[in-house]
């Protein structure tokens, strides 16, 4: 038994323009101050006035959102009483918003108890609609969220079947503005989602297609979106991308690239895509033999010549070529971090990894000594031959 | 020899096999909580059965059948009909998938649950060295 959960999905040029017809009173729009810059607030705004909504702006959420933040505007909810949240942004902020719905409705909870194990009875007093900026969080038509506790320097990962958006509007629009780094980050990201959910231990028949196509998508379009920010055709794709990982990925859970990825965000302040992007390579070879069926999968559909190679070892190389194509490092060593602070924090880098919820939905569940050593091969860029 | 599920014995059994696997110590080395698994009834199991284990810091330090429910007050109680722990055992069904399913039932602290997946992982790979015979 399990479930497939999906927001109605609007999509494509102008698709920004379905905000004109939603029902409503008011709406709380959660932003960053960049969207507030960067005139989308505004244009969401004009949206919602079509339709004949109130607005009110809360455009406090920082990347990488604090528990103390989104119990800041669900304080603003609570005395606003809208009956739609609209989350505009990357990840963090379309994060941020479903956990701001969640405390809006269910003032009796704290953030760190949004789980799938209760029914949180929301939809009682607002919908959440999210309209992504980048192409690669997946948090648009997911229902996980990770927030950050600053005082532990943890990442939870968080969520609930009913943490989804009632609608997610996919509009390459508010992501034809991305900088080339953001453009490779996320991408990496949104990779990393189709892969990790195409061969995780949850992996299903509903969305393994899903995963399957975003991961054609990424390799045919991301370096072309990294390279000319005005190829409408490749943004658009790109952001088609990251939302189908996202539904795929958020149907069938991530893998030990996220753990990684999670735990050396939390402790060294790296984005969330360069992050997991950067494990990808080594968490595929970690799984080579017990996964080497899903990974043969996917060179077949990319046409990656594997030549009696295990496929794992030629989609590594597909992986590293596109990454090295844009520009992503594929080592820690790359991030800047000195061996001495990598050895200091390896012991935590290695428990909040080990404490990950993606860990246990990995095909091939690495053990505390071989998280270590995995962290270390990634420190140096070594192959991982274990 | 196989070990009638749900039992005594079998539950001894399993802090056996806990307490020699260096997987599970390792995944469990901050847990501290103990646990009720209940069994309900079904098929020619007649009556509901409650297995007690005290788990703390990777070790399993007391496994029994308790008669009544009342007898202790553990931190979490987990309560599915036989044929759900069935599955669970023999790995066709992943106990966190089947907490989120709801096809296992929890009471208790779920935040520290979500703190510790991979120790519930290295418990039922230990229930997978029971020699098991069920109930039909």
């Amino acid at each position: 038994m399990w479930y497939f959960i999906s927001p109605d999905i609007v999509f494509g040029e102008d698709a920004i323009s379905h905000l004109d017809e939603i029902c409503g009173k008011r709406a709380l729009i959660v932003t960053d101050i960049n969207m507030v810059t960067m005139g989308y607030s505004e244009e969401v705004r004009k949206h919602l006035a079509k339709a004949g909504l109130e607005y009110r702006l809360f455009h406090e959420i920082e990347s990488e959102p604090s528990l103390a933040t989104v119990k800041k505007g669900a304080q603003v909810a609570r005395s606003y009483r809208p009956d739609w949240i609209v989350g505009l942004g990357g990840g963090s902020v379309l994060d941020a918003a479903k956990a701001i719905w969640v405390l809006y409705e269910r003032p009796d909870i704290q953030p760190e108890e949004i789980n799938p194990f209760d029914n949180l009875r929301l939809r009682q007093k607002a919908r959440l609609i999210t309209i992504p900026t980048t192409s690669g969080t997946g948090s648009d038509s997911n229902w996980g969220l990770v927030l950050t506790d600053k005082t532990a320097k943890r990442k939870l990962g968080l969520g609930s079947r009913e943490v989804h958006a009632d609608i997610a509007i996919v509009d390459p629009k508010f992501a034809s503005q991305m900088p080339p780094q953001l453009t490779a980050d996320t991408g990496m990201d949104a990779l990393t989602h189709a892969i990790e959910g195409y061969t995780s231990g949850w992996k299903n028949d509903f969305s393994d297609g899903l995963c399957l196509k975003a991961i054609q998508l990424v390799f045919n379009f991301l370096p072309r979106a990294y390279h000319n920010g005005d190829d409408s055709e490749a943004r658009e794709k790109m952001h088609n991308a990251a939302s189908i990982a996202g539904l795929g990925f958020g149907n069938s859970m991530a893998s030990i690239a996220h753990s990684a990825g999670h735990s050396l965000g939390a402790l060294f302040h790296i984005s969330h895509g360069r992050a997991v992007g950067l494990f990808l390579p080594y968490t595929i070879e970690f799984a080579a033999d017990v996964s080497a069926n899903h990974y043969a999968e996917i060179t077949h559909l990319l046409e990656v010549n594997t030549e009696g190679n295990n496929p794992a070892v030629s989609l590594v190389e597909a992986i590293r070529n596109l990454a090295q194509e844009i520009n992503q490092a594929m080592k820690i060593k790359d991030l800047g971090i000195s061996q001495d602070r990598f050895e200091k924090l390896l012991p935590k880098l290695v428990s909040y990894a080990d404490m990950d919820t993606q860990t246990v939905t990995a095909a091939r569940v690495p053990t505390t000594d071989e998280y270590e050593r995995l962290f270390r091969y990634a420190y140096d860029g070594k192959s991982v031959d274990f | 020899m196989s070990i009638k599920f749900p039992s005594d014995e079998w539950i001894k059994a399993l802090m056996q096999e806990l307490n020699q696997s260096q997987a599970y110590r390792d995944a469990a080395r901050n847990w501290e909580g103990d646990f009720y698994f209940i069994v309900e009834p079904e098929g020619s199991l007649i009556e509901q059965t409650i297995l007690y284990m005290d788990l703390w810091h990777g070790e399993c330090r007391s496994a029994c059948v308790v008669a009544d429910e009342k007898e202790k007050a553990p931190e979490f109680r987990i309560r599915a009909p036989l044929s759900k722990w069935r599955r669970v055992i023999e790995k066709n069904l992943d106990p966190i998938q089947g907490l989120v399913t709801r096809q296992l039932k929890l009471q208790g602290n779920l935040m520290k649950i979500m703190k510790a997946p991979k120790a519930a992982l290295e418990l039922v790979n230990c229930c997978t060295l029971v020699p098991t015979e069920f109930p039909e």
